[in-house]
């Protein structure tokens, strides 16, 4: 089995991405699943930072710690980033380092022979092809495309620069670097959790999206700017983010699928939004992309530590529904769930991301846009005599119209109302219109997809994990299981309202989560009144991985 | 033809008896009636306050939300259905104060929206502080040695920030008003009506104190200049001018008007699912060259 893991590291500034995007789309094509993330600082120029690759012949779709092959385009980053080579791994470096190095001078050559030292990225990529063995050819067609828009000229000096730093590595690669990737025929496509999400929301029929720049969400609106009009989306960046969230509310009011993303801090803005989005029963879509806080915390990186925030998040009672997907492909068909159970039930919807998931790039084999089911809740206006926008009904749901579309007078209220919409002090009303509210509650709760579950089977140990750790926790069961450990994962990517569900029986559970309180350990506690033994908690900024949480577990 | 009963509404009034309210309620009503808007036609957005309780008090669409909150809500609306006359009723303290920066911003933005401030000087739900317009000394419960703050000048900011359109009316001045509220929702653009309503529960200032100082802009004024606009925006005190203050000649891009001309010219309502051939396009960007050759 084919598994290796690349980690290329610089300053920011440097390049880091293009070499990592070349080499990754270049073993991409060569038909293996490639897994990438970076993890930065957040700055615009210097500092240290690295991106990661992973390629291997099925998709893992998870981080690895350890390096089998590593360049450092900076002695910082170097000294940084070295410790994580294997004792067997290859350093690609500028000058000569001894054994289980290979030397390519990618800056002097850059310098030397193409007369620019800014196309040493390109003699780097050049060298790590070689000495993944990719093919030459292949390399190429990747760098045309990656710069296509560029000149010609730009375009070929390019090629002629990989192809040096090829040449020069194959050479050394000699008796040295032990890898084959021989061309495999494996479809797929090499995507990000920002993209899908985006994706899913315009198959979702999403035609309106208001938001904030913040990392790590800003990739989702750009991409959907970047394509509006094929997609015919409006997108507008807001003034903060509660103007996003009330454009989103305006939108959805007015008739159309409407959403809004941003992180934890922009989420605490919003707040006051999703309770008034609750309150007035308008469906809307919220991503957040969790980073590490409190307050700014570290802008860059990845946490999971907006969980009960997410679930509290605005004041009062009312129905919302939280959804933590697990990959690109699942991100892209939760949120188009997320904006047909919003407009079901008119109530906001949830999607908590990442840095993890929105920054990195997986391998999706499967992708069937087939699958896609998406339906109108909205009603239709020639079907009603007298409308009424909070009709009190069996399920809690009132009809949806679309003001305008008729004579019917569509009325919103974020005070407490009567039916038509209006404000109201009758308490004996208002009574009724809360159980109204938590009617559909209950309904969504039967909506929700249980969790799932992992070589359950004869497991008497059991990993709980949420969102986009999925991955690395099943490898990680694979890992231990190999060991001879009788262990299964239960893994919930539809936190909230949880599901009526029968937990398995286990001797020990142990939560794994990217952040320090154990969020989903508490959240079971309250809902399932599970008790869990072992806690495995990363809250360093970094994501979590089958190395990690083997050597969190010798300790179980 | 539309007649002024067609807007009554079943809703109890929450207003004190013989707030300078009802005369704005009764302007916009009259100015509905005279451009024969149809209530399914109206879209009014509001916040929290005294007057952001007015849509109740018609018959028309309207989404009462957040305090402060309301611009961006009716942004939005305008875009997505430009067919409603989407029109904000707001307050001084909800426009100014909780959403002042939806006010500047939308002021840049220009959406195709009318704004109706009911500017009384004063929180009057809350039971009388200060709001962003109330005049510097003036003591209430909480301002208890006065206010020490500098009024906010709306108008004049509106005119700096790029509104194309910038009135000032007067709850006790009638058939002024519905005359500036009908210019206002007639012109294509952002247009904002700053309305004076004395506070006759707690208020700084009697009726009668507006009244000695309020006068009709002359009918020579030319609304077209940005620099004596801004002079009369800025005349507070003595004497305070009523009219149109700013017209601009020539108005900024209608906030949405790329999108219309370039992606869709109708109602984004019509839009629906979009074909499942758009995204499989954009998704098989993602994929392998092999992947394109085969699709």
């Amino acid at each position: 089995m084919i598994d290796l893991t690349i980690v290329i590291a610089g300053a920011a500034g440097q390049g880091i991405q293009t070499i990592g995007a070349i080499l990754a789309r270049t073993a991409s094509e060569a038909g293996y699943a490639v897994f990438s993330w970076q993890e930065y600082e957040s700055r615009i120029r210097g500092g240290s930072n690295s991106y990661r690759i992973r390629v291997s012949d099925i998709s893992l779709n998870a981080p690895r710690a350890r390096a089998d092959i590593f360049i450092a385009l900076d002695s910082s980053s170097k000294a940084k980033y070295r410790p994580l080579l294997k004792p067997e791994g290859i350093m690609v470096d500028e000058q000569e380092t001894g054994d289980y190095a290979i030397t390519v001078p990618f800056v002097h050559i850059a310098e030397e022979e193409f007369g620019n030292k800014l196309v040493a990225n390109t003699v780097a990529a050049g060298a790590l092809a070689a000495a993944l063995s990719l093919e030459l050819e292949s390399l190429s067609a990747v760098i045309a495309a990656e710069f296509a828009g560029k000149s010609e000229e730009i375009i070929a000096k390019n090629q002629a620069a990989a192809a040096a730093g090829y040449q020069r590595a194959k050479r050394e690669c000699e008796c040295v670097c032990p890898w084959e990737l021989p061309k495999q025929e494996q479809r797929g496509y090499f995507i990000g959790g920002n993209e899908a999400l985006a994706l899913g929301a315009a198959a979702a029929g999403c035609r309106f999206i208001a938001a904030y720049p913040m990392t790590p969400s800003t990739g989702i609106i750009t991409f959907l700017a970047k394509h509006k009009e094929q997609l015919q989306i409006f997108t507008e960046q807001a003034e903060d983010e509660i103007a996003a969230i009330n454009f989103a509310i305006g939108a959805s009011y007015a008739g159309v699928r409407a959403m809004t993303a941003t992180s934890g801090g922009g989420f605490a803005l919003m707040v006051e939004g999703i309770s008034l989005a609750g309150m007035t029963e308008t469906p809307v879509v919220i991503v957040l992309g969790q980073r590490p806080a409190p307050a700014t915390g570290l802008p860059t990186r990845t946490e999971q530590a907006d969980l009960l925030f997410a679930i509290n998040a605005g004041h009062g009672e009312f129905p919302k529904l939280v959804l933590a997907p697990a990959d690109p492909k699942d991100a892209f068909y939760k949120i188009v769930r997320a904006f047909n159970l919003a407009e079901k039930y008119q109530t906001p919807a949830i999607v908590l991301s990442d840095q993890f998931l929105a920054d990195s790039n997986f391998t999706i084999t499967d992708f069937a846009l087939g699958a896609l089911k998406n339906s109108s809740y909205r009603a239709d206006p020639t079907q009603i005599t007298e409308y009424k926008r909070y009709q009190l009904t069996e399920t809690g749901r009132s009809p949806l119209l679309v003001p305008g579309e008729s004579a019917h007078l569509v009325c919103c209220d974020s005070d407490e109302h009567d039916e038509a919409g209006h404000i109201t002090e009758d308490l004996q009303l208002r009574n009724r219109m809360v159980e109204k509210r938590l009617k559909k509650w209950a309904l969504l709760k039967q909506e929700i997809m249980p969790p799932e579950g992992y070589l359950l089977a004869e497991a008497d140990r059991i990993l709980l994990s949420w969102g986009s750790s999925r991955n690395a926790v099943f490898e990680t069961v694979e890992r231990l299981r190999e060991q001879g450990m009788r262990v299964g994962a239960l893994h919930f990517t539809e936190l909230w309202p949880l599901p009526a569900f029968s937990f398995p029986k286990a001797d020990s559970f142990c939560t794994v989560e990217s952040n320090a309180t154990a969020q989903l350990e508490r959240l079971l506690q309250s809902e399932y009144g599970v008790t869990v033994q072992k806690r495995i908690s990363r809250y360093d900024g970094l994501p979590l991985d089958a190395d990690y949480i083997m050597e969190a577990v010798k300790q179980w | 033809m539309v007649s002024i009963e067609e807007y009554r509404s079943d809703a109890e009034n929450q207003w004190c008896p013989g707030c300078p309210n009802f005369g704005i309620l009764k302007a916009l009503k009259t100015a509905l009636v005279e451009l024969a808007k149809q209530p399914e036609e109206l879209c009014l957005v509001s916040g929290i306050g005294q007057a952001a309780k007015l849509p109740h008090y018609l018959k028309c669409n309207f989404f009462n939300g957040l305090h402060g909150r309301a611009l961006p809500v009716a942004t939005a609306i305008s875009v997505v259905n430009p067919e409603l006359t989407t029109i904000v009723v707001t307050g001084d303290g909800d426009c100014y104060g909780e959403g002042g920066n939806h006010f500047l911003h939308a002021c840049r933005r220009n959406p195709n929206i009318t704004l109706i401030v009911h500017n009384n000087q004063i929180y009057g739900l809350t039971k009388g502080q200060a709001s962003p317009t109330t005049d510097p000394g003036d003591k209430t419960r909480l301002q208890v040695e006065g206010v020490a703050l500098q009024p906010l000048q709306p108008l004049a900011i509106a005119i700096l920030q790029g509104c194309p359109f910038v009135a000032r009316g007067f709850a006790g001045d009638v058939a002024q008003l519905t005359a500036l509220l009908k210019e206002a929702i007639r012109f294509n653009g952002f247009s904002y009506v700053d309305v004076i309503q004395p506070c006759i529960t707690w208020g700084t200032h009697p009726v009668r104190w507006y009244k000695e100082r309020i006068y009709r802009l002359p009918e020579e004024y030319d609304p077209s200049q940005k620099e004596s606009a801004l002079q009369k925006a800025a005349e507070w005190g003595d004497r305070i001018p009523t009219g149109v203050l700013y017209r601009a000649v020539t108005p900024p891009r209608i906030f949405g008007e790329y999108f219309r001309m370039k992606i869709y010219a109708g109602k984004l309502t019509e839009l629906g699912f979009p074909p499942q051939r758009v995204i499989a396009e954009l998704l098989a960007g993602f994929g392998t060259v092999k992947m394109h050759e085969k699709e």
